[in-house]
C-alpha cells in the first residue's frame, strides 16, 4: 500500500481517494433520490383528501428543535474531522459521540412528531399529502438511523485501531454523509414545514 | 394465502411443465457439481470472485438464460395471436407473459448483457487492473442475480405481474391487480436496480480515476466513452426508479395513497415517475451498443473512427436530451398543445445527434478495407434496421400523429426496431468480438454468420408486419382478435418470423458448444488486429490484466504502436496488488433475496430478520481487515512466460 | 393538397398489397382523422427520403470498400473527420426536424380544437366513461345514456368528454379521431366530426386488464333526422338510469348494449376538468343536465 504522506490521512492512499470520489458520486444519486421525493411531495401537497392539511398539523417548536439539533451535529462532526486532521484522536471521538447523540435527539423528536400525527388521525394512509410527507420524512429519518449505527461502528474502530488511513477515510466519508443529511433537512425545514405553515 | 393459491400458476399445464424443467435443471446442476466434486471450485472461482472478467462472464451467462426465458414468452405471444380467436392462452396468462417479456428483456437481458460487456472490457480498455471497487462490483452482480431470480420465481409461486411492464396505476394497484404479481415487480426490480446503481458509481469512479497514464478523456476509446456516459445516466435515472418502486410497494402493501383513485392520489404520477426513469433507461441500453459498434466498425474497416469528437459530443447531447423527453410516452394524457409540442421537439431533436453518429459510422468505412466477420455483420446489419427504428421514432415523436400510433402495434414495431438492432445486435456484436479475449478461442465464424442471417432476416419478417397492423388500428396487448378484423395473415407472418428468430438464437448458443469442442485453442492475443488496449494483453486475460500498465500518448495507441513496432507492454515487473476473493457479496445478496421474497407475501417478521442478516454482513465488512494481497514479481514473470510461450 | 392526394394514391397502392381496403388510419371519415392521416403520410415520405440517403451511402461503402476488392497491401488512410461534412449532416437534419416540428405544432392544435368549418356551431357534448371493460356514453343535452355504442349526427362538431371509473383507458375511434386517455381524476376532451354516414370501430386501446381485448364499441354516424329520431325513441321507450342500476353496471365485467332515458351524471358527476382543457364556451355543469334539450 503506497501512502502519500503529503496528503491528509483520509486521502493518503489511492484506495482512499477512490472511495471518497465514489462516495461523492453516490451522494449525487442520493440527491436525485431526495429530489424525486420532494417532487412527489410538491405534486401531492395540496391533495389532502379528507385528511388534515400541513398547516393544520405542523408544529413549529419541535421542528425548530430538530433543526437546531441537526445543524449543531453537522457543526460538531466538522470539528471532529478537524480534530482528526490534527491527529487528536480523543477530541475526534468526543465530537463524533456528541454528533451521534445530537442525531439521536433529532430522531427522538421526529418519532414523537410521527406519534403525534398518528394520534391526531393523520396516518400515512389518510391522504396522498400525508403519504408523501411521511415517506419524505421517513426516508430522511431512516438515513439518520442508518447513520447512527454507521457512526457507532466507526467510533469503535477508531477507538480500537487508532487513526490510520483506513479509519480516517471511513470517518471522513461518514462526515460527508452526515453533512448531506443536514442539507436535505434544511430543504425539508424550509420547503415542507415553513412553506406548509405559511400557507 | 393458502398453499393452493400460492401455487395457483402451476395449475396451468404449460407453467407446470416450465416449473418442472426449471427444477430438473437445477437438480442436474447441483448433482453434477456434487458428482464431479466441483463445489469448491465453483465457490472459489465464481461465487466468491471479485474479478471483473469473471463477474462480466456471469452477467452474460444470466443474460443469455434470460434471453431464452423472455424469448419463450415472445414466441408464446406470437403463437397465441398467429390466428384469430386462438385459445392457446387465456387472457390472464397472456397478460402475465407480455408483462414478464418486457421486464425480462429490458432489465434482465439487455441490462446484464451490457453491464457484463462493460465489466469485461472497460478495465482492459483503460489499462486498469480492476474496477475501482471490486467487492461492490460483486455485490452489484449478486443483487442483480437475486432480482432476476425473484422475478422468475413469480412464475412458479404466487403468479407473475400482469399489468404490463409499465405497471400503470390504478391497474397495478391492489384493487385491480390483487395477486402478489406486482409485489414481485416492485421488489425484484428494486433489488436489481440497487445493484445497477452501484455499478454506475463503480464505473464512473473507475473510468474517471483509473485510466492508464497519458490516457486523457479525449484519448479514451469510444466504448469507454459510451460506458462513462451510460453510467452517468444510471446514477441520475435509477434513483427515480428506486423511489417509484418504493411508492408502489407502499401503495400496494401499506395502503398509502400516492397513486390511489381516492384521498387525493394521482394515477398520472406513476406514469411520470416511471418514464422519467424509463426513457433514460432506453439510452442506458443503447449507448454502450453505439460504443461497441464504433469499436467494431473501426477495427474491421481498418480505419480510425471518423469524427471522434462529434461522436463524443453527440452522445453527451443524447444523454442530456434523454432526461427531457419522458412525456412523449403519454401525449394522449391530455396535457394540451403547448406541453405536447415542447416534448415533440425535444424528442425529435434526438434524431440529430443520432444521425451524426450514423453518418460518422458510414464515413468511417469510406476508404476502408471492410472485412465481413460475424461482429462486423451485426454492426452492418444494425445501420439499415436501426435507421428504420429511428425514423419511425421521429414519426411517433409528432404528438398529433401519435394520437393514432399510441398503444398500437406500430409503436411495438418501432421499439423493437430500435432495441433489437440497437441493443441486441450491439451486445451480440460485442460478444462475438470479445469472446476470444474472454476464453482464448474464437466462436465459429460460419455458424456465427448463419445465426446472424437467421436473426436479421427473421427479425424483419417478425416486426415489419406489425407496422402495417398498427396503421390498421391493431391495439397492442390484445390477447386475441376476431377474424373479421383481417389481422390474421400478417400476424401469422409475424409468428413465422418469430420461429426463424428462435432458430437463429438456438444456433447462436449451439455455437458456444461447437466452438468449445472444435475451435483451436491458444489463439493469438490480438486476434482481430485491434486498435485498443484490451488487445495488448493476453487471451484469456491473466487475473492482473496487465503485467506492465501501458502508457498512452494518443487515441488508438496500441494500433500505432504496432505500426511503429513499439511494444507498449514492455518493462520490468513489479509486485501487483490485488483484492481478495470474498463470499460476502453472495451471502449478503442471498439475505436480500430472502427479505424481498418474504416481503412479496407481506411476511414482515421473517423479512426484517433477513434484513438484519444483510446489515450484519455490512457491519462485518466494516470491521473486517482486508487489505488484499500481492502477486509477487516471480509469479508475474512465470505467468507472463507461460502466456507468451504458448502463443 | 393536390400533391398530397397524389401521394395518397401511391400510398394507397402500397396498402393494396396488404389488403384490399386502405389501412384504417389512412381511411379517415372525419376532419380530425384526415388531418392525422395527412400528417402521417407526409412524415412517411420525409422519412423515406432519409432512409434512401442512408441506404445509398451504406450500399456504396459496402460495395466499394470491401477487403475482397482492395489490393492486398492496401492500408486505409488515417482520417480525422471533416468539419464541412459534419456541419452538413447536422444542419440538414435540424432543418428537417424544424419542418416536422412546425407541422406537429400546427396539426396538434388543429386536432385539439373544434374542427375547421364548424367554428360557429355549438358542439354536441357526449361524456364517455369507462368501467371495467365497457363504455358508458352520456348525452347531457339529450338526457339519455347508452352502453357500448354511441350514435353521432354527421356534419356536426362533437366533443367527447372522457373519464374512467377505474384504470386508465384510451378512447379511440381511429377513423374519426386520434385517441386520448380516460382517467379517474380528470376529464379529457376529444374534438371530432363525422363526414359521412357509417359504422366505425371504436375501442379502448390502453391495456386495462383481463377483458381488454373485447373492450370495443360501435360508433355510428347518422343524419341529424335519424339521430333526433333515435334520441326520441330512447327517451320514450327506455327506462331511466337509476343509481342502483348504474352501480350494477359499474361492477359488471362485460355487458351488451343498452340505452337509458337519463344519465348517470345526475348522481355521479364527472371529475374535474383538466385546467388546460377548460372550454369557456361550455359552462354546463354535469349536474344540470336536467335542463331541456337544446335544439339546433
Amino acid at each position: 500500500m503506497k501512502i502519500d504522506a503529503s496528503l491528509p490521512l483520509e486521502y493518503s492512499t489511492e484506495e482512499n481517494q477512490l472511495k471518497i470520489f465514489g462516495f461523492w458520486i453516490f451522494l449525487g444519486a442520493e440527491i436525485v433520490l431526495f429530489a424525486t421525493l420532494f417532487t412527489v411531495y410538491f405534486t401531492l401537497h395540496n391533495r389532502i383528501g379528507n385528511g388534515p392539511s400541513g398547516a393544520e398539523i405542523f408544529e413549529l417548536t419541535p421542528v425548530l428543535w430538530e433543526t437546531f439539533l441537526l445543524l449543531t451535529s453537522s457543526f460538531t462532526i466538522g470539528l471532529g474531522i478537524h480534530a482528526m486532521r490534527i491527529g487528536h484522536k480523543k477530541a475526534m471521538m468526543t465530537f463524533f459521540a456528541i454528533t451521534l447523540l445530537l442525531g439521536l435527539g433529532f430522531l427522538a423528536i421526529e418519532i414523537d412528531e410521527f406519534v403525534t400525527y398518528v394520534h391526531e388521525g393523520a396516518t400515512i394512509q389518510t391522504s396522498a399529502f400525508l403519504s408523501a410527507l411521511m415517506t419524505l420524512l421517513g426516508t430522511h429519518g431512516a438515513h439518520v438511523t442508518f447513520g447512527l449505527f454507521w457512526g457507532i461502528a466507526i467510533v469503535i474502530q477508531v477507538a480500537k485501531r487508532g487513526l490510520n488511513p483506513q479509519t480516517a477515510n471511513k470517518a471522513f466519508i461518514f462526515s460527508l454523509y452526515w453533512h448531506f443529511l443536514d442539507v436535505v433537512w434544511i430543504f425539508i425545514f424550509s420547503f415542507v414545514y415553513l412553506k406548509g405553515l405559511i400557507s | 394465502m393458502n398453499a393452493k393459491e400460492l401455487f395457483h400458476p402451476m395449475q396451468e399445464p404449460m407453467i407446470l411443465a416450465a416449473a418442472i424443467s426449471i427444477i430438473v435443471g437445477a437438480v442436474v446442476v447441483v448433482a453434477g457439481l456434487t458428482y464431479f466434486k466441483k463445489w469448491g471450485y465453483f465457490y472459489k472461482n465464481w461465487l466468491s470472485t471479485v474479478d471483473h472478467k469473471k463477474i462480466g462472464i456471469m452477467y452474460i451467462a444470466v443474460a443469455l438464460v434470460m434471453l431464452f426465458r423472455g424469448g419463450v414468452d415472445a414466441l408464446l405471444m406470437r403463437a397465441q395471436t398467429a390466428v384469430p380467436d386462438n385459445g392457446l392462452l387465456d387472457a390472464q396468462h397472456y397478460n402475465e407473459i407480455f408483462t414478464t417479456h418486457g421486464l425480462l428483456m429490458i432489465l434482465f437481458m439487455a441490462m446484464p448483457f451490457v453491464i457484463g460487456l462493460m465489466n469485461i472490457v472497460i478495465p482492459l480498455q483503460i489499462g486498469a487492473r480492476d474496477v475501482a471497487f471490486p467487492r461492490l462490483n460483486a455485490v452489484s452482480f449478486w443483487l442483480f442475480a437475486a432480482g432476476a431470480g425473484l422475478l422468475n420465481l413469480s412464475f412458479i409461486i404466487g403468479g407473475s405481474p400482469d399489468a404490463g411492464w409499465t405497471a400503470y396505476f390504478p391497474l397495478a394497484s391492489i384493487e385491480f391487480s390483487p395477486t402478489v404479481g406486482n409485489n414481485y415487480y416492485s421488489l425484484a426490480l428494486q433489488l436489481s436496480g440497487i445493484g445497477t446503481l452501484m455499478t454506475g458509481v463503480n464505473f464512473i469512479t473507475t473510468i474517471i480515476k483509473m485510466r492508464a497514464p497519458g490516457m486523457t478523456l479525449m484519448k479514451m476509446p469510444m466504448f469507454t466513452w459510451s460506458v462513462l456516459i451510460t453510467n452517468v445516466i444510471i446514477v441520475f435515472a435509477f434513483p427515480v426508479l428506486t423511489v417509484a418502486l418504493a411508492l408502489m410497494m407502499l401503495d400496494r402493501q401499506f395502503g398509502t395513497k400516492f397513486f390511489a383513485m381516492q384521498d387525493g392520489g394521482m394515477d398520472m404520477l406513476w406514469a411520470n415517475l416511471f418514464w422519467v426513469w424509463g426513457h433514460p433507461e432506453v439510452y442506458i441500453v443503447i449507448l454502450p451498443a453505439f460504443g461497441i459498434f464504433s469499436e467494431i466498425i473501426a477495427t474491421f474497416a481498418r480505419k480510425n473512427l471518423y469524427g471522434y469528437k462529434s461522436m463524443v459530443m453527440s452522445m453527451v447531447v443524447i444523454s442530456l436530451l434523454s432526461f427531457i423527453v419522458w412525456a412523449h410516452h403519454f401525449y394522449t394524457m391530455g396535457h394540451g398543445v403547448m406541453v405536447n409540442s415542447v416534448f415533440s421537439i425535444t424528442t425529435m431533436a434526438i434524431a440529430v445527434p443520432t444521425g451524426v453518429k450514423i453518418f460518422n459510422w458510414l464515413l468511417t468505412m469510406r476508404h476502408g478495407k471492410i472485412q465481413f466477420t460475424t461482429p462486423m455483420l451485426y454492426a452492418l446489419g444494425f445501420i439499415p434496421i436501426f435507421t428504420i427504428g429511428g425514423v419511425t421514432g421521429v414519426m411517433l415523436a409528432m404528438a398529433s400523429a401519435d394520437y393514432q400510433y399510441h398503444n398500437t402495434m406500430f409503436l411495438v414495431a418501432h421499439f423493437h426496431y430500435v432495441l433489437i438492432p440497437g441493443t441486441v445486435f450491439g451486445v451480440l456484436a460485442g460478444y462475438h468480438y470479445w469472446w476470444p479475449k474472454m476464453f482464448g478461442f474464437r466462436l465459429n465464424e460460419k455458424l456465427g454468420k448463419t445465426a446472424f442471417w437467421f436473426i436479421a432476416i427473421s427479425f424483419n419478417v417478425t416486426f415489419f408486419p406489425l407496422f402495417i397492423l398498427g396503421l390498421d388500428g391493431y391495439a397492442r396487448r390484445m390477447y386475441t382478435y376476431s377474424a373479421s378484423t383481417g389481422y390474421g395473415p400478417l400476424n401469422m407472418l409475424s409468428f413465422i418470423g418469430g420461429l426463424g428468430l428462435a432458430v437463429g438464437f438456438i444456433l447462436l448458443v449451439y455455437n458456444i458448444y461447437y466452438s468449445w469442442k472444435h475451435m483451436p485453442r491458444n489463439e493469438q492475443a490480438d486476434i482481430w488486429d485491434g486498435r485498443t488496449l484490451e488487445w495488448a494483453t493476453h487471451s484469456p486475460v491473466p487475473e492482473y490484466n496487465f503485467a506492465i500498465v501501458p502508457t498512452v500518448t494518443r487515441l488508438d495507441e496500441y494500433w500505432f504502436a504496432k505500426k511503429e513496432g513499439r511494444d507498449i507492454t514492455a518493462g520490468t515487473f513489479e509486485k501487483i496488488h490485488m483484492p481478495n476473493n470474498t463470499g460476502t457479496p453472495f451471502w449478503m445478496s442471498g439475505f436480500f433475496f430472502l427479505a424481498a421474497f418474504f416481503a412479496v407475501f407481506s411476511q414482515w417478521i421473517p423479512a426484517i430478520i433477513s434484513m438484519l442478516g444483510v446489515f450484519g454482513f455490512m457491519l462485518h465488512r466494516s470491521f473486517e481487515k482486508d487489505h488484499g494481497r500481492y502477486i509477487s514479481v516471480e509469479e508475474v514473470a512465470a505467468t507472463e512466460k507461460k502466456l507468451r510461450g504458448d502463443k | 393538397m393536390k400533391k398530397l392526394s397524389l401521394l395518397m394514391l401511391v400510398f394507397g397502392a402500397i396498402t393494396m398489397l396488404a389488403g384490399c381496403e386502405p389501412l384504417t388510419i389512412f381511411n379517415p371519415k372525419g376532419p380530425n382523422a384526415e388531418t392525422l392521416s395527412n400528417t402521417i403520410i407526409l412524415s412517411i415520405i420525409t422519412m423515406a427520403f432519409i432512409l434512401l440517403v442512408v441506404y445509398t451511402l451504406l450500399a456504396f461503402m459496402l460495395t466499394k470498400y470491401r477487403a475482397s476488392k482492395a489490393a492486398a497491401d492496401y492500408e486505409p488512410p488515417h482520417e480525422e473527420g471533416s468539419h464541412l461534412l459534419e456541419i452538413i449532416w447536422t444542419v440538414i437534419p435540424i432543418i428537417i426536424v424544424a419542418f416536422l416540428a412546425v407541422v406537429t405544432v400546427r396539426t396538434t392544435s388543429t386536432v385539439e380544437a373544434r374542427p375547421d368549418g364548424y367554428d360557429n356551431q355549438e358542439p354536441l357534448v357526449i361524456y364517455a366513461s369507462s368501467s371495467n371493460w365497457k363504455w358508458h356514453f352520456s348525452y347531457p343535452e339529450q338526457g339519455i345514456e347508452t352502453v357500448n355504442y354511441v350514435n353521432l349526427p354527421v356534419d356536426r362538431a362533437i366533443e367527447f368528454k372522457l373519464y374512467s371509473f377505474g384504470p386508465i383507458t384510451s378512447f379511440w375511434i381511429p377513423q374519426l379521431a386520434g385517441q386520448k386517455y380516460a382517467m379517474s381524476d380528470m376529464v379529457t376532451t376529444i374534438h371530432l366530426a363525422a363526414d359521412e354516414v357509417g359504422s366505425f370501430m371504436g375501442r379502448n386501446s390502453n391495456f386495462n386488464g383481463r377483458g381488454f381485448a373485447e373492450m370495443e364499441f360501435e360508433a355510428q354516424s347518422m343524419t341529424q333526422q335519424d339521430f333526433d329520431k333515435w334520441v326520441m325513441d330512447v327517451k320514450t321507450h327506455e327506462k331511466p338510469l337509476t343509481e342502483e342500476k348504474f352501480n350494477e353496471l359499474l361492477t359488471a365485467e362485460h355487458v351488451g348494449r343498452s340505452s337509458y332515458s337519463s344519465t348517470h351524471l345526475e348522481f355521479r358527476p364527472a371529475p374535474m376538468e383538466h385546467s388546460e382543457h377548460m372550454n369557456m364556451n361550455h359552462t354546463e355543469d354535469s349536474t344540470d343536465s336536467e335542463t331541456e334539450t337544446h335544439s339546433h
